[in-house]
């Protein structure tokens, strides 16, 4: 077996893992990236709408800053986040941006003077002042009081990445395609590396590194219909979970986004709604404003999810032979903006329904879309059990989601924390923590049990088939784990999924392909998401409250009092049959924006006795500063500022405000 | 109601697959037929992955986001190269022929190498932001202004998905190797149209001023007419070549 040494390795080639790399690279360290596909081609790429940062610029967004970029994160968590880590976020957003447009992002600008918008349904007609005129632009998205969304039309994702995936090659970081990490090497609670599968010749090899980064993306593959490309089963994730050392945070956390076309759950953009497209019924009634006066097609997107299934639920959906869906209409924003702004969606349109959203309504559903959950890490984005191990973007529970993802607040994830976390690995790298000290025995020893594990799929006598061990698995979660979950139905599929688990030792193949073998590929994987899927469906058992995404039909109110805590799920061996959940608590007395309604959705919550407590406090403190700067104010509810990078400290400088 | 056309009747269709895996020593290039009913809103996608699952396990292809916009997926489809995610096979008839991309490595049956291809070009042509001060950019202070008709200009070029169709339609790529093909030339205009790229007309000439770059095209219009985003690829190519025909 090859072993290539790295100072440093990143597992997976999207947007937090190419930002990661470049950061541990500008500090000098080598650093090599694998990536299952190339690395355009990565899911960073399907991003459409945009990127959350509170720069300002138009109208629609002026008077933005950090703290509402912040409080906006916070209530779209349903207070499930990490208040320190939302702060890093917001804070850092700005720079992450302005970093990516000197770098070539063709970010969409403000243009001076009069144009046309749609807002609640009507055109009107607004003026842009002449001091934004080129300034990044930003469209309206869900869960926000600002239009926070910078876009670059509606390929977001793909001119960000494009970008990065040059700088990174500008920076000469190679780029180690087809290759599929199967595990980490890890001893004494110390990572230092992984066994990693050559996707092209079958071959095995060890990557020995100093620090470790798991930037694989999310697990959507997991559920039936998901929006996630189809890379996206988790394996970062599943090698983290299976060293039975590194947790993973927050698994039942699952978004399902409100627009997947259907029935194929292909995305449409929540810029359709933010820029003024509406939900309609089988009688083509415009029903949101029933259900969510406050924020109608613009709450948050585990509301407008629920609402709209309540809605089917209640028989308004429209009929069709692959079951029941509801229309998005975008019509009313007209041709020239559908043709400039939301280009992708006219193809997708174009080319899946065979429809034109101009003239036409686009049929849509609710699809799995993000995982909230992932490998847990500090704020410094290293796991807090197996030193060297870091993670970034969706594959990490950083925690700055909690348990709702706000839209255009995932790529900035993505690229925000590579910055911090590329600074942070350099940091351990640096230190004396970070030296290379293992035995070559240790990693033969990983690539032999690899070797093994592959040798028994391969020559196993079994008898069930891999595919259709999977095609069990996503059906369960998505009829069983999806929107609306229920205790008896989440017995019944953590029982199903154990059954699946059994049977996956015994799996047959039909192929002995040499080469990669795309059948033994789907083998070991399914053994891997079986166990992913069991995380989310097992926490999602044992919480019994409502919070963001996660909504218990027999537990229907957020619960603060008993479950102000994040879930924790570790793998403790081989043959065990479920995950081993911990709990970690959210201190209420340190959080800066303390519990409350979120401004839109359900207005009933248990509520916790600290909450009453902190906010008096954070009252008075306010109080007593009201004639400080904002930044002094947050200074003082919640420090934050000497957890980031030194360099990324200082104030943002924006329009119209004295920094 | 739903809007997706009905078919009447559902058709068997006969999808015929160069096969080869050049992994295995006994691997003879072949053509190899699969029959599988059409289902309602069939894409190749669909189709293949039916395939893998019930008929062939060892059958190699790639796909990623399943949606058009990643660029995994190019192959060629009775004759032309497309996008199999995005190809409806009700839009194709019975027959159809699959082949992987012509002018990328081999990696096993409809699978090519597209992403080695690609690297390359852009290692060659050198497809960043060149610029001074990115080593030192303040971050913390308001971005640059930037026109709003140009940022949209650099944008649709900035479309390409680097799929490879426009290589494989491409009769110089075809016979030159070393071609840097649309793909290469349409970045090469991208980041020349671009303001915060300081390099100058003589320094595009040196990566693209030959018959490896822009004057090796020979106006055949494969690529544009290929070309899945639609890009203006034989005008990008025109142009530039009259540039590069200036800077000499």
């Amino acid at each position: 077996m090859q072993i290539i040494y790295t100072d440093v390795l990143v597992i997976g080639g999207g947007l937090a893992g190419q930002r990661a790399a470049i950061g541990a690279k500008r500090r000098g360290h080598d650093v090599i990236v694998l990536s299952l596909v190339p690395a355009k081609r990565s899911h960073s790429a399907a991003a459409q709408g945009g990127m959350q940062a509170s720069l300002g610029n138009c109208l629609g967004a002026a008077g933005d800053n950090e703290d509402i970029h912040f409080a906006d994160t916070v209530r779209g968590s349903d207070w499930g986040a990490d208040q320190e880590v939302v702060r890093m976020f917001t804070h850092t957003a700005p720079k992450a941006i302005r970093e990516l447009a000197a770098w070539g992002v063709p970010w969409n600008r403000v243009a001076r003077g009069e144009r046309e918008i749609t807002v609640d349904g009507q055109r009107k007609t607004i003026s842009e002042p002449d001091a934004a005129h080129g300034l990044i632009t930003s469209r309206n998205f869900g869960g926000t009081q600002k239009w926070r969304a910078c876009y670059v039309s509606d390929g977001t994702g793909h001119a960000m990445l494009y970008t990065m995936s040059n700088q990174a090659i500008a920076a000469n970081i190679p780029v180690h395609e087809r290759m599929e990490a199967l595990a980490l090497i890890h001893a004494d609670g110390r990572c230092h590396g992984a066994i990693v599968r050559n996707l092209m010749t079958g071959e095995l090899l060890a990557y020995v590194a100093r620090a470790t980064c798991i930037a694989t993306g999310g697990f959507g593959r997991i559920y039936r219909v998901s929006t996630n490309a189809i890379i996206n089963e988790g394996m970062g994730a599943a090698i983290a979970l299976e060293t039975g050392v590194a947790t993973l945070g927050n698994m039942e956390a699952i978004q399902f986004h409100p627009t997947g076309i259907f029935p194929a759950g292909i995305l449409v953009t929540e810029g359709c709604r933010g820029d003024g497209g509406l939900l309609l019924d089988c009688n083509e009634h415009r029903f949101m404003p029933d259900y969510e006066p406050e924020k109608k097609e613009l709450a948050s997107r585990d509301v407008v999810s629920r609402r709209m299934e309540e809605h089917i639920g209640a028989g308004h959906g429209v009929k069709s032979r692959f079951g029941e869906h509801l229309w998005l209409d975008i019509r009313l924003l007209g041709a020239d903006h559908i043709n400039n702004n939301l280009r992708e969606v006219k193809e997708i349109c174009q080319y899946f329904l065979g429809i034109d959203p101009v003239r036409e309504l686009i049929p849509v559903r609710p699809a799995q879309h993000y995982s909230m959950g992932g490998v847990r890490t500090n704020h410094r984005g290293e796991s807090p059990q197996l030193q060297g191990l870091f993670a970034a973007g969706e594959a990490a529970c950083w925690d700055m989601h909690g348990f709702n993802r706000l839209g255009g607040n995932s790529v900035a994830e993505t690229v925000v924390a590579g910055m911090i976390v590329g600074d942070t690995i350099a940091d351990f790298c640096d230190s004396t923590a970070g030296a290379l000290q293992l035995s070559s025995a240790l990693v033969q020893e990983f690539g032999e049990r690899e070797r093994r594990r592959l040798a028994e799929i391969a020559n196993g006598k079994g008898r069930e088939s891999a595919f259709e061990l999977a095609r069990l698995m996503q059906e369960t979660m998505t009829a069983q784990v999806g929107i609306f979950r229920e205790g008896e139905r989440l017995e019944q599929a953590v029982a199903s999924l154990q059954e699946l688990q059994l049977r996956s030792r015994n799996i047959g193949l039909r192929s002995s392909a040499p080469g990669a073998n795309p059948e033994l590929v789907t083998a070991y994987r399914v053994q891997r998401m079986l166990k992913l899927a069991q995380c989310v469906a097992y926490g999602a058992l044992q919480r019994t409250e409502s919070r963001g995404a996660h909504y218990r039909a027999d537990h229907p109110r957020r619960d603060d009092l008993n479950w102000m805590r994040r879930t924790l799920a570790s793998w403790p061996s081989a043959d065990a049959r479920l995950p081993v959940l911990t709990y970690e608590p959210l201190d209420i007395m340190k959080m800066e924006l303390p519990p409350g309604w979120r401004g839109y959705g359900a207005r009933d919550y248990i509520e916790h006795p600290d909450t009453g407590v902190r906010q008096q406090q954070v009252d008075a403190i306010g109080g007593g500063l009201d004639r400080a700067d904002r930044h002094t104010r947050q200074e003082a509810l919640m420090p934050f500022r000497h957890l980031l990078p030194e360099h990324l400290r200082n104030n943002n400088e924006r329009l119209g405000e004295e920094s | 109601m739903n809007r997706i056309p009905l078919r009447q009747a559902a058709r068997t269709l006969r999808i015929q697959i160069l096969r080869h895996n050049p992994r295995d020593p006994d691997s003879q290039p072949r053509l190899q037929t699969f029959e599988i009913e059409e289902a309602d809103a069939m894409t190749l996608f669909i189709a293949l992955t039916e395939i893998r699952e019930r008929q062939d396990p060892s059958l190699q292809f790639d796909f990623v986001c399943r949606a058009g916009i990643c660029g995994s997926c190019g192959m060629i489809i009775n004759g032309r190269p497309g996008l199999a995610c995005r190809t409806l096979t009700r839009d194709l008839p019975e027959q159809i022929t699959l082949a992987p991309l012509p002018a990328f490595e081999l990696i096993g049956d409809l699978s090519v190498n597209t992403g080695k291809w690609m690297r390359g070009m852009s290692e060659r042509l050198e497809t960043w932001v060149h610029s001074q001060n990115l080593e030192s950019l303040d971050i913390d202070a308001m971005e640059a202004a930037m026109e709003p008709e140009l940022a949209e200009q650099i944008y649709e070029l900035e479309r390409c998905i680097e799929c490879g169709c426009c290589v494989a339609a491409c009769g110089t790529a075809r016979m030159r190797e070393d071609f840097v093909g649309a793909v290469g030339l349409n970045q090469v205009t991208r980041f020349r149209l671009d303001p915060r790229d300081e390099r100058s007309d003589a320094a595009f000439y040196e990566l693209v001023g030959d018959e490896s770059g822009v004057f090796g095209c020979m106006t055949l219009l494969g690529c544009e007419d290929m070309c899945p985003k639609d890009l203006p690829l034989a005008t990008q190519i025109a142009f530039l070549r009259r540039r590069m025909a200036a800077t000499t």
